[in-house]
């Protein structure tokens, strides 16, 4: 569809696993809990950058997978960032919403911060200085054909000439992260429907 | 390039405490009337906000025929009514051939408060979508987005983009946000609310206001009666903090110029502006640095949020429905609560409602995570 825009690289985070391009790079024992999991991607990844601390889970798991997907190289300073969940920032609005129920519970503004699933575009684009085009959509499903339709058009309008998109999920039941680089690379697979939703089901 | 079709401005709504419908909401602004009030929350806790009579919603409610066997949430009702006012100004038009998009920030929070061990179906944003979808018989799956406080304008962006690539011929963008506890006590915490009526770009500003309300814009690319077209629009992030915007401006800087681009304007084509003003010592001062850079601080410029309080993830779209009036009446409506300019650059605050010939009008917007948000609309009178 796109003549010059490719998926040149992919990861999934899922099961305590990464999947760099179809390969699992790294993994932790299953059992262990998902910050756990996150500071050991972290350690990985051999960077040195104290605002993933400060992170709510929903963020550190986006920074921890477009780290794994920018890792050998400097991101396109035109990359938008467009991701699509379903449970919006669930997992954070209910960590705010005990704290505001229980009067002995301390409510904090920088949980309440991250009460917007659109935060971990902001982390994002710090990290990599990004002054993109950012969209943060909510869908039951993840939807490749309405993302294809909208790469398309930041593309065509030269609002953007790379992306980081895809799935970044965080609820009580888990979580389910899917992200793909789309860039004007010579190699890597073409931006269709069915190639981005490959490693998502 | 190919072509891309022209993406016009059909009907709106504006359903809030302000005023049921647009123009009833244009009345009051004629009028410098403003809908935020005083409210209790305890003895010693008050704060000011605009917000709906719950009897008043509910008898407008109870005058369409909807199933009462399910139990709708506020917000539900109110995009509910919104969509049943545009559909019902608009029979032509073709269901299947119209996306629904739906701008809020946190939907129906409030169900949280009640959640136990089960997360309510309802909680999730894109319930909203099914619910509209179900009830109106829309044959595609409604798009649902939440992007902080530019999300309004970000869904006619969405939807004006995905017109162009002719996915579809109309989209129905809708916008709202009610006000919960979990809000109110957030920005509580924050400290970012002001004790009295909000004062945007004043020297004495302390904060924003909260507010409810629901908005819809109709878009086709079929021109209709239209006068109005979206020419320009963009979204840039500051790259910079997510919780308070860059000093100087960078990302709206950015969207502002790439929507010009897109426009092919220069910023001295611009005739007025419909801007976020929230009334943030932050935010205000930001947007003056950004306006001066682009040499925009001379132009007729107003903020609504003292008419409506900060409305989420209705108020980008109602803030551009607003600019759409201006250029459909041309008329420049009054900016409230700013008595002494506060801010650097000076802006030129619109004071009073004023006839001018209007041919271009911008809209911004600005929001955490480090958002923003640009549109231009064109007054094809003069085209």
């Amino acid at each position: 569809m796109h003549k010059n825009h490719q998926i040149s690289a992919t990861v999934l985070l899922r099961n305590h696993q990464v999947i760099l391009n179809g390969k699992v790079i790294f993994e932790v024992a299953k059992d262990l809990e998902l910050s756990v999991f996150l500071k050991a991607c972290y350690q990985d990844l051999e960077i040195d950058y104290a605002k993933f601390y400060k992170m709510d889970l929903l963020s550190k798991l986006g920074f921890i997978a477009s780290e794994y997907l920018a890792k050998d190289q400097k991101l396109n300073s035109e990359t938008a960032l467009i991701l699509q969940n379903s449970a919006g920032s669930l997992e954070t609005d209910l960590n705010y919403q005990a704290s505001i129920s229980d009067e002995n519970a301390f409510a904090s503004p920088s949980v309440f911060v991250y009460t917007l699933p659109n935060i971990v575009l902001g982390e994002l684009s710090i990290r990599h200085q990004l002054q993109t085009e950012n969209a943060f959509f909510i869908s039951e499903k993840f939807d490749a054909s309405f993302l294809i339709v909208y790469l398309q058009n930041l593309f065509s309008t030269n609002k953007a000439n790379a992306a980081i998109c895809g799935w970044l999920d965080l609820d009580k039941e888990g979580y389910h992260v899917f992200l793909s680089l789309i860039t004007q690379d010579e190699k890597g697979k073409a931006l269709t429907a069915e190639n981005l939703k490959e490693n998502y089901e | 390039m190919q072509q891309k079709p022209a993406v016009h401005i059909i009907d709106d709504e504006i359903i809030a405490p302000l005023g049921w419908g647009t123009s009833a909401n244009l009345a009051q602004i004629k009028q410098r009337q403003t809908a935020i009030k005083k409210h209790k929350v305890s003895a010693e806790n008050f704060y000011y906000a605009a917000l709906f009579e719950e009897e008043k919603l509910q008898q407008n409610f109870d005058q369409l025929s909807f199933s009462t066997a399910e139990d709708f949430t506020k917000l539900e009702k109110l995009f509910l009514l919104t969509v049943h006012h545009l559909l019902e100004r608009n029979p032509s038009i073709n269901l299947e051939e119209t996306v629904l998009i739906i701008s809020t920030t946190k939907g129906n929070v409030e169900l949280l408060e009640k959640a136990e061990n089960s997360i309510p179906e309802k909680s999730k944003l894109y319930s909203l979508g099914k619910t509209i979808q179900k009830y109106f018989n829309f044959k595609n799956e409604p798009i649902t987005l939440s992007n902080a406080c530019i999300s309004g304008g970000l869904g006619l962006s969405v939807g004006k983009r995905l017109l162009e690539e002719k996915a579809y011929k109309n989209a129905l963008v809708l916008g709202g946000d009610v006000v919960s506890k979990f809000t109110r006590s957030g920005f509580q915490l924050l400290q970012a609310m002001d004790s009295e009526i909000c004062k945007p770009y004043d020297k004495k500003r302390k904060g924003i206001n909260l507010g409810e309300a629901t908005a819809g814009v109709l878009l086709s690319t079929e021109k209709q009666n239209s006068i109005i077209q979206i020419v320009g629009e963009a979204t840039a992030n500051d790259a910079n903090h997510i919780s308070g915007p860059s000093r100087t401006g960078e990302g709206l800087v950015k969207a502002i110029s790439s929507a010009l681009n897109e426009a092919h304007l220069e910023a001295s084509a611009i005739d007025c502006i419909s801007a976020h003003g929230t009334a943030t010592l932050y935010n205000d001062a930001m947007e003056a640095q950004a306006f001066g850079r682009l040499n925009l601080q001379q132009k007729p410029l107003t903020s609504y949020k003292a008419y409506y309080g900060h409305t989420f993830g209705a108020s980008a779209l109602i803030e551009s429905i607003l600019s759409i009036k201006s250029l459909q009446q041309n008329l420049l409506f009054p900016s409230l609560g700013c008595d002494e300019i506060g801010v650097e650059p000076a802006l030129n605050i619109q004071q009073n409602l004023e006839n001018k010939e209007l041919k271009f009008a911008l809209k911004t917007a600005s929001g955490f995570g480090g958002c923003n948000f640009a549109m231009i609309f064109k007054n094809l009178k003069y085209a």
